[in-house]
């Protein structure tokens, strides 16, 4: 028994993918490109934001009451005396080759206080992903299972409310409720010292851990749901219905890939803004990361210090944006093949 | 068979006021209607509060960390001064703020937004890309960057949340411009010939108000969540202002002795910011027929990944 | 004896949960083994909603609330979601309309295919399935490739989609198979050969199958019997042959006058007025509003069924009157090309146009005479549309001139002059956009009028606008509404009347109607005739449906891959095309032709 046969014109060719002309090395290398051409240019506004600005850097950043020497020492210094273009490449030139110079707080060198911050805050991230990924999305798998129905009413309602409260009125109510008046099992700061791991002292990071999470999960929880939805809605999922599919296997080989790609996306985005919310987090429990190092370095108006930091933080942005790009395309089929 | 005059479905005429009805209707509904108990005593102690304080926010009235009495209903604060009048007081600024930073941000990200979109090209890139960089700053971090080298000047902060919101805003314009000039009505007016100017005022603006004020209703939030945030860390009003923010963080240090002038900012803040995020929920679900995506502030987030808010409604043909 | 039937419907209403508004009243069906059942209505009729629900499955909203879906010996509405799951794939199966969005874009090809086998046969192992695959595959046509069973579904075009879809439709060998306008959204040439496919599956299976459609012409070649569903119930059900050629229900003789024949034999007709939408139909003949043989008697009850033959039954009470009369008519007047001497008004020498880099248009070469109307015809991705926005000045990326009256015109619209952009008036596709959903209809058709030379004041505006309405018979009741609240039918006819307000010489229609039901598509048609003869409009009619020609155009031009293959009065190239490719295309235009002998 034979049909009409596919014309010509109707066959493909070879459908598999060849890494030597794969989309995804184009993509990388396209995204790397231009991480770092966004890279230079935030240096630039850093620079600018830090050194080029009118007025006296000098006397802005020492004071009123500083003497001639060391204002004549700082301009030295941070090369003020010369053109622009020669003190950002004097600048960039250092940094890039290791050399971020010396704190104006405490006259070491900026990476030898930075470094265990970044370390700590990394450790911190780590744990509120290990814990708050999986959480939320659990919690929107679940829901946009059981859509508009009770659990999926409460968790919308309770994480809408938790997503318009700033991180410092979590905070703060955590440590009311868990380390000073409520209850006191936690400590509300940590008593760590600049320079020692934090896992010396784990509990120290049960409180900014909650409140972190908090922070994250409404975000990823919002997303997870949307698409699951989108996905449950969709006109394949309807024909994997119509072909008898049974229940797990639709929701774990048919509807959840789909949904991975948005979900990526949404938790790629909420950890980069983390890069932001760390800093009222670690301040608030005195927490010895990179955000509690860059709130002293403003207070303290410490340049080489502020400037690394906001570089580091903008490159861990950048970093996460690439990752969570290059796991979307791995994760979407139709953006890794040709067609 | 010759054709017939006919008349059109006898539906009951929509009004040309198609953002009172959204409104109408959100306040009717039950987020709507909770977002706006939430929100509007707190506003109304913002901004009344002034009036109604027993006694100067920086006055001295007895011991530091006082426990509540006849005196001061909340106790007092860390220098002695009456807490429930620096509550009082200290709404103000916050609510102006954010609300003036919301603004701009709107209308500037709005304004680029479009342009970008509608005109394409070069320009279209140029704008994208600085953007990218502005969105490459962790929130918070420009604001600090700005104030530490200029000081916390009110104006800087305002500019500065503004700076924050213009670029997220200018993208959802961009999205829904981009999805409106492929409609057939747009490329009418083309044809004929009608001014590039009418056609972004008369065929786009009006088409994209949607998505646009949806994104407005996330902004204001977390303008008031950055600026307290800010001014918590000592960035925004200085002591000896009367400001909610500071006074959490003035007084985190005497909790044990007298929680309130703690707590109760942290409370009015919260209530506040939970009010002003239920409503706009509540506002995307009346004009959209969805969700309001919440996003982080400082999401650079593809467009199409953040549904919701960039469905211009369209209607779709039965089958 | 009649065998058991293999479909029973026993009286079904679907109702939106919410409302209780009825989508699917009071239908009841059968199909026996081998039989093809055509399920034919226009937009809204409920057919689609029909057609789940014979696998037991209702969209979200909507709700089963009485009757019976019987598959076999299986009542389908009465199982659970569990029972179900079993039954769908293997007892009854479903091919989708659209299957770039009904297959899975995560998961490859081969993958869902097999896993039609894996869920309902338990027994095979891995060896067994690949054999049935491989079968299924030669069954539809298609190659037995690794590569094409590893490909994802993006990978593949639409015909080969369409064929996996069938093939996971067929390789579990079920009783019913339903399908659900399967050919929609395919050019015509891979439609005639999908359907070639279909109709030889639908020979050897020997179950039943229900084939959902909009388009009779298909029907007419594939179904034995026919049932026609308006406003959610039935009108008419029989032999295909009886329905189709000698229907009894009044609607279903004004649809078939609606068709467009290729033959040219019959002229197009229209059904004015629209069917009721869920929630206004009232306990009455619902098509009554609209037919022309309506008595007071129909408004009171709704009409029982009423037998008209062997197994030929028609909802109306009127059947008397109706029955028996052949669907003809006066033949289409041959058209003299109106050429006036005055030489053309549109004239196109040598265009080469492009999107970027990519060459869309080669060496065009083409003329319009005033007062005539030629049909440009082609697949998509022909050119068709490129040329239309060319003439228009959407697009500019083309070498070559275009010449209004001799005088050449610059490729931007913007930059001619006002007298040209008056002249040459466009009409969009799609209803849904190319009205300004913010505008009321009279800002919209007003519009032009404020960017014009003259600049009429608001009386004169207001009377032009009111003429323009009157001459796409629209009430002036319109005039205050939202594009939100008409039809599509009727925003098409406000599109015109925006386009005639300034009174052009050309119209270019680019797909006018094909977002339309085929009744409200005959509708304007005949508008767009009838103002082309009043008013000496020239009109360029671009379609990719070769049957409406005749009823539109005076000449047409064949256009394929960027070229113009041949051209000529509609007559001459529809009776004897030159080309091979213009052949093809007429000979596979489905025709609305005696059934064809299908399966037993």
């Amino acid at each position: 028994m034979s049909s009409v046969p596919a014309s010509q014109s109707e066959q493909r060719s070879d459908s598999r993918a060849r890494w030597s002309d794969s989309i995804v090395l184009r993509t990388i290398v396209r995204r790397l490109l231009l991480g770092l051409l966004t890279l230079f240019l935030v240096s630039v506004v850093v620079f600018a934001a830090t050194q080029l600005l009118p007025g006296d850097a000098a006397r802005a950043v020492l004071g009123r009451d500083a003497t001639p020497d060391r204002l004549a020492a700082f301009r030295r210094e941070f090369h003020l005396n010369e053109s622009w273009l020669q003190q950002y490449w004097s600048w960039l030139s250092n940094l890039l080759t290791g050399n971020p110079g010396t704190s104006i707080a405490n006259g070491l060198p900026v990476w030898s206080g930075v470094e265990p911050r970044i370390v700590n805050s990394l450790y911190l991230l780590i744990v509120v992903a290990l814990v708050g990924i999986p959480l939320s999305i659990a919690l929107g798998v679940w829901a946009a299972l059981r859509r508009d129905r009770l659990f999926d009413h409460a968790t919308s309602t309770i994480t809408l409310a938790a997503a318009a409260l700033p991180e410092f009125v979590v905070a703060i109510a955590l440590i009311i409720l868990f380390a000073t008046i409520v209850l006191q099992v936690l400590p509300p700061v940590s008593l760590v010292a600049p320079g020692t791991s934090v896992w010396s002292h784990p509990t120290v990071l049960v409180l900014p851990v909650a409140t972190l999470t908090i922070a994250v999960v409404p975000y990823i929880y919002r997303m997870c749901r949307g698409a699951m939805i989108e996905v449950l809605e969709s006109e394949y999922i309807e024909m994997a219905r119509l072909k008898g599919t049974p229940r797990r296997v639709l929701l774990l080989r048919h509807a959840l890939p789909n949904a991975l790609a948005p979900t990526v996306q949404a938790i790629a985005l909420t950890f980069a803004y983390l890069a932001g919310g760390v800093v009222v987090v670690e301040y608030i429990f005195g927490y010895p990361g990179i955000g509690q190092g860059l709130v002293n370095a403003v207070s303290a108006r410490d340049l080489p210090t502020i400037q690394l930091i906001v570089l580091i933080l903008a490159a861990f942005y950048v970093l996460v944006n690439i990752i969570a790009d290059v796991v979307v395309i791995l994760v979407t089929p139709k953006l890794r093949t040709s067609s | 068979m010759t054709t017939q005059p006919e008349t059109a479905p006898a539906t009951p005429r929509r009004s040309r006021g198609l953002w009172l009805d959204v409104l109408a209707r959100t306040c009717r509904s039950r987020r709507g209607l909770v977002g706006l108990a939430l929100v509007t005593p707190v506003v109304l102690i913002a901004v009344l509060g002034p009036f109604l304080a027993p006694k100067s926010p920086t006055a001295f009235v007895g011991l530091p960390y006082a426990g509540p009495s006849s005196e001061a209903w909340l106790g007092t604060d860390g220098i002695g001064r009456d807490v429930l009048s620096r509550v009082l007081w200290g709404g103000r600024e916050i609510l102006a703020l954010a609300v003036l930073a919301t603004v701009i941000g709107i209308v500037v990200g709005t304004a680029l937004g479009t342009t970008a979109g509608y005109v394409k090209g070069a320009l279209d890139e140029a704008i994208m890309r600085t953007l990218d960089v502005a969105l490459a700053f962790p929130q918070i971090i420009l604001a600090l960057l700005l104030v530490s080298i200029i000081g916390p000047e009110l104006w800087l902060v305002c500019l500065a949340v503004a700076a924050i919101h213009a670029p997220q805003v200018a993208r959802v314009a961009r999205a829904a411009t981009l999805r409106t000039v492929e409609q057939d009505h747009v490329k009418y007016a083309e044809a004929f010939g009608i001014p590039r100017r009418r056609v972004i005022l008369g065929e786009v603006v009006p088409n994209i108000i949607s998505p646009v004020m949806v994104e407005a209703g996330l902004r204001l939030t977390y303008s008031i969540a950055i600026i307290a945030s800010l001014s918590f860390l000592g960035f925004g009003l200085q002591p000896p202002s009367a400001d909610w923010g500071l006074m959490v963080n003035e007084n985190r240090i005497g909790i044990q002795q007298n929680p309130w002038p703690v707590v109760t900012p942290i409370v009015l803040i919260a209530i506040l910011t939970v009010g002003v995020n239920m409503f706009s929920d509540a506002v995307a679900r009346s004009a959209l027929g969805i969700e309001a995506p919440i996003a982080p502030p400082s999401m650079s987030g593809s467009d199409d990944v953040l549904g919701g808010a960039e469905h211009v409604a369209t209607e779709v043909p039965a089958s | 004896m009649t065998p058991e039937p293999v479909l029973s419907v026993e009286r079904l209403v679907i109702e939106v949960a919410r409302t209780g508004a009825r989508v699917v009243d009071d239908v009841s069906l059968t199909v026996g083994p081998g039989e093809v059942l055509g399920l034919a209505g226009e937009s809204g009729c409920g057919k689609t909603t029909l057609s789940l629900a014979l696998l037991g499955y209702t969209r979200r909203g909507l709700a089963a609330s009485s009757g019976r879906v019987r598959v076999g010996d299986r009542s389908l509405l009465e199982m659970g979601e569990e029972a179900l799951e079993h039954e769908r794939g293997s007892l009854v199966t479903y091919v989708p309309q659209d299957p770039a969005s009904a297959l899975n874009p995560a998961l490859r090809v081969g993958t869902q295919l097999e896993e039609v086998i894996s869920f309902h046969r338990r027994n095979e192992d891995r060896a067994g399935r690949r054999v049935l695959v491989t079968k299924v595959l030669e069954d539809v046509g298609l190659p037995t490739t690794r590569s094409l069973l590893e490909s994802y579904p993006h990978q593949l075009s639409g015909g080969q989609q369409q064929r996996i879809a069938i093939a996971m439709a067929i390789v579990n060998r079920p009783r019913l198979i339903v399908m659900d306008e399967p050919t929609t959204g395919l050019d015509v040439t891979t439609q005639a050969r999908v359907l070639q496919t279909i109709r030889d599956v639908c020979r050897e299976h020997g179950g039943g199958v229900v084939y959902v459609t909009h388009d009779l012409a298909v029907v007419s070649s594939l179904a034995i019997r026919v049932a026609v569903m308006y406003a959610g119930r039935l009108a008419e059900v029989g032999p295909a042959d009886q329905v189709l050629q000698r229907p009894a229900h009044p609607y279903v003789h004004g649809l078939l006058q609606a068709v467009p024949d290729i033959e040219g034999r019959r002229e197009l007709t229209g059904i004015p007025g629209q069917a009721p939408d869920p929630g206004r139909r009232l306990e009455q003949c619902l098509f009554a509003p609209r037919c022309p043989l309506a008595v007071a008697e129909c408004r009171q009850a709704i009409p029982p069924p009423v037998a008209v033959g062997e197994g030929h039954r028609a909802w109306c009470i009127r059947v008397a009157e109706q029955a028996g009369a052949p669907v003809a008519g006066p033949g289409v007047a041959p058209r003299e090309v109106a050429a006036d001497g005055s030489g053309a008004l549109l004239a196109i020498d040598d265009l080469n146009a492009g999107y970027g880099s990519r060459p869309v248009l080669h060496g065009i070469s083409l003329s319009i005479p005033t007062g005539a109307s030629l049909a440009l015809v082609g697949e998509s991705g022909s050119g068709k549309t490129t040329l239309a926005r060319c003439i228009a000045g959407l697009h500019t990326g083309y070498t070559g001139t275009i010449s209004l009256a001799g005088a050449q015109l610059a490729r931007a619209a913007r930059a001619r002059p006002a007298a040209a952009r008056e002249a040459i008036q466009y009409v969009f596709q799609n209803p849904y956009s190319s009205l300004n959903p913010r505008r009321s209809i009279e800002e919209s058709i007003a519009q032009p009028l404020h960017y014009t030379e003259e600049h009429p004041d608001r009386a004169e505006i207001d009377r032009r606008v009111g003429r323009a309405l009157d001459s796409v018979s629209l009430s002036a009741a319109v005039r205050r509404r939202y594009p939100h609240e008409l039809s599509g039918g009727q925003r098409q006819r406000v599109a015109i009347a925006r386009a005639l307000i300034v009174e052009p010489r050309l119209l270019v229609c680019d797909e006018v109607t094909s977002a339309l039901d085929v009744s409200v598509q005959a509708v304007v048609i005949e508008l767009l005739d009838e103002l082309r003869r009043r008013r000496g409009l020239s009109m360029l009619f671009v379609t990719h449906n070769l049957a409406l020609v005749h009823s539109v155009a005076d000449e047409i031009a064949v256009i394929e891959e960027g070229r113009i293959l041949e051209r000529g009065p509609v007559e001459r190239v529809l009776a004897r095309p030159t080309s091979e490719a213009t052949r093809a295309l007429v000979a596979n235009v489905p025709r609305l032709a005696p059934v064809a002998s299908g399966a037993g």
